[in-house]
């Protein structure tokens, strides 16, 4: 299990156990966490599973190939921390990751 | 006295309505009605992913069983809507029960297309619609087995790529002179046609199914008999072409339909109080200036959002630019936009090195993009198409020019003002 805390919008923070194994996208509407809707099922197709990662995180993470890239142009508040979270999947090295909903998926 | 919304269809629109719904504030009751006895769950996998034996099962789901407690949505399945009494604002189940409503929202989505041949319903033929459609085919998802795809289109194709995967031994048979004619073009769908054969897949196109006959009489091995002589032996026969919208409930209901249920651009039929979306609806697109009735997630989503915007008196006109995705092999394709009525294409890239990008224009305005594992393709051109930009087909093609920098082009140069995006198409259009 991989703690994962997701912080909305209005700064209300979840602390969540994540499978190791399973993406950060699932991890959250496994456990209802509001901004996060994973239309595509995780498939980097909708972009609707933007998060911004706290810094501290952000360099252990694997680097985002170029659909993720290229989709995170499609949400409205990119920025160096951002990540599609659906391409993130929970492993000891992130435990107690912080990743942040932006305010336009909620 | 607090509102009841009645939702008929438990799929991705019904889903969606009623998340939207409860996120919109709306505090009444809802009741998302299906026939399928599981609560709605994400289709696109079925002929990728699940298919293939690589998601769990509970992963197709479009939210835990969970959610719609915490948030309140009744649902009641494995029935049923059978008649909307649209006067009295009541609908009736299979069983007799009837349910009052404030608003009804149909999303009952579709239904395959039955193969119009004769041996049709031999035992070895399947469908690939549901999650049992899927469950009841699986265990011979096994290797050696002797699979006929019947259909050229999205779902056969990608059913066709888990399968050569596994192993089986894979005959598909399109009927037009391509794979995926009817959406995409000829371009694209040599290419893919080519991929599948080097895949190992034999692919015969022009080829139209006249007969299923039983080989050995027992219903264990279909003979599929084609319109150029040819009978191929089959375990298992899966058919995908194409959708028919589930719209007789509606119709009984007097509600106007016309290749689906005709909505507004706000999702509303012409009878008060009654809304359609997803696979089921047929709607005004204001960015191609005609009606549409689109099969995809991005549609049944955003028609959901709409309807629900609707019901809690916001004003949410649908305007999106359509898109798609299918995932084959190593390849993801996503289109953008609806490429129908083009008179040029424009090919970015190279289609040897299996990344490369179709874009169609009309009238030198971009319509839709095919773009193959370019991802900065398909995004550059939903902005496009969304704000309506002139790009010149030579600046499309150019590749010095990175995918990302082909909406900036300067004003003066025909794109309209960047104001909010779809008005701003919609007058220009109409001008
Ligand atoms: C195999 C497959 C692969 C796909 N791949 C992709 C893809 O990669 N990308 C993409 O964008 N789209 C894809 N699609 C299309 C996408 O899944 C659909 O557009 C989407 O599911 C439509 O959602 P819907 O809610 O409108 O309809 P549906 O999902 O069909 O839901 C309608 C539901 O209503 C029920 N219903 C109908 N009538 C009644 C009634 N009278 N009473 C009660 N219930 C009723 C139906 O049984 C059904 O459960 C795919 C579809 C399939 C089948
Ligand atoms: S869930 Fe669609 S891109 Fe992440």
């Amino acid at each position: 299990m991989t703690k994962v805390t997701y912080v909305e919008n209005d700064g209300t923070r979840r602390d969540i156990d994540v499978q190791d194994g399973e993406n950060l996208m699932d991890g959250a509407l496994d456990n209802l966490v509001p901004g996060i809707d994973g239309d595509c099922g995780g498939v980097c197709a909708c972009a609707t599973c933007h998060v911004h990662v706290d810094s501290e995180w952000l360099d252990k993470l694997p680097p985002m190939d170029a659909t993720e890239d290229a989709m995170l142009e499609l949400t409205d508040d990119r920025n160096e921390s951002s990540r599609l979270c659906c391409q993130i999947k929970a492993s000891p090295e992130l435990d107690g990751i912080v990743v942040h909903t932006p305010a336009g998926q909620h | 006295m607090t509102e009841t919304v009645v939702i008929v269809g438990g799929g991705q629109a019904g889903a969606q309505v009623a998340v939207s719904l409860r996120q919109g504030g709306f505090d009444g009751r809802i009741v998302l009605l299906g026939d399928e006895p599981v609560l709605p769950y994400q289709r696109p996998p079925l002929s990728k992913t699940y298919l293939a034996g690589e998601l769990a099962r509970e992963r197709l789901f479009v939210k835990p069983a969970a959610f719609y407690e915490k948030v309140n949505i009744e649902h009641q399945l494995g029935e049923a809507v059978c008649a909307i009494n649209a006067s009295e604002q009541v609908v009736c189940l299979d069983s007799g029960q009837t349910l009052h409503y404030d608003h009804l929202v149909l999303a009952t989505g579709g239904r395959v297309r039955p193969l119009p041949c004769s041996g049709a319903d031999h035992p070895q033929v399947n469908y690939l619609r549901t999650l049992a459609d899927v469950e009841a085919m699986q265990d011979k998802f096994t290797e050696g087995t002797r699979l006929v795809v019947i259909g050229g289109g999205y779902i056969g194709l990608e059913t066709a790529a888990v399968a050569v995967k596994h192993g089986l031994k894979v005959t598909l048979l399109v009927a037009r002179p391509t794979p995926l004619g009817r959406v995409t073009s000829p371009e694209v769908g040599k290419f893919f046609e080519a991929v599948h054969r080097e895949a190992g897949v034999t692919l015969r196109c022009d080829t139209e199914v006249v007969a299923i006959e039983d080989d050995g009489g027992d219903g264990q091995v279909a003979a599929v008999v084609t319109s150029c002589g040819y009978r191929v032996l089959a375990d298992l026969v899966v058919v995908g072409i194409g959708l028919l919208p589930n719209v007789e409930l509606a119709q009984s209901a007097g509600i106007a339909c016309d290749d689906g249920i005709t909505v507004d651009e706000y999702g509303r039929t012409n009878i008060d109080n009654i809304y359609a979306a997803g696979d089921c609806a047929n709607h005004p697109n204001p960015i191609y200036q005609r009606r549409l009735r689109l099969e995809s997630v991005q549609n049944a989503v955003d028609q959901g959002k709409t309807v629900a915007a609707t019901i809690c008196g916001k004003d949410k006109p649908y305007a999106q630019v359509p898109w798609f995705w299918s995932d084959q092999y190593d390849l993801k394709l996503q289109t953008a936009g609806i490429n129908a009525g083009y008179d040029q294409t424009v090919i970015r890239g190279d289609v040897d090195s299996r990344s490369f990008a179709v874009f169609y224009l009309r009238e030198g305005r971009l319509l839709a993009v095919d773009a193959i594992n370019r991802p900065a393709e398909f995004v550059v051109a939903r902005n496009i198409i969304g704000k309506n930009i002139v790009v010149s087909a030579e600046r499309l093609q150019d590749e010095s020019i990175p995918a990302k920098a082909l909406a900036d082009v300067p004003v003066n140069s025909g794109s309209t003002e960047d104001t909010t995006k779809d008005d701003a198409h919609n007058q220009e259009r109409v001008a």
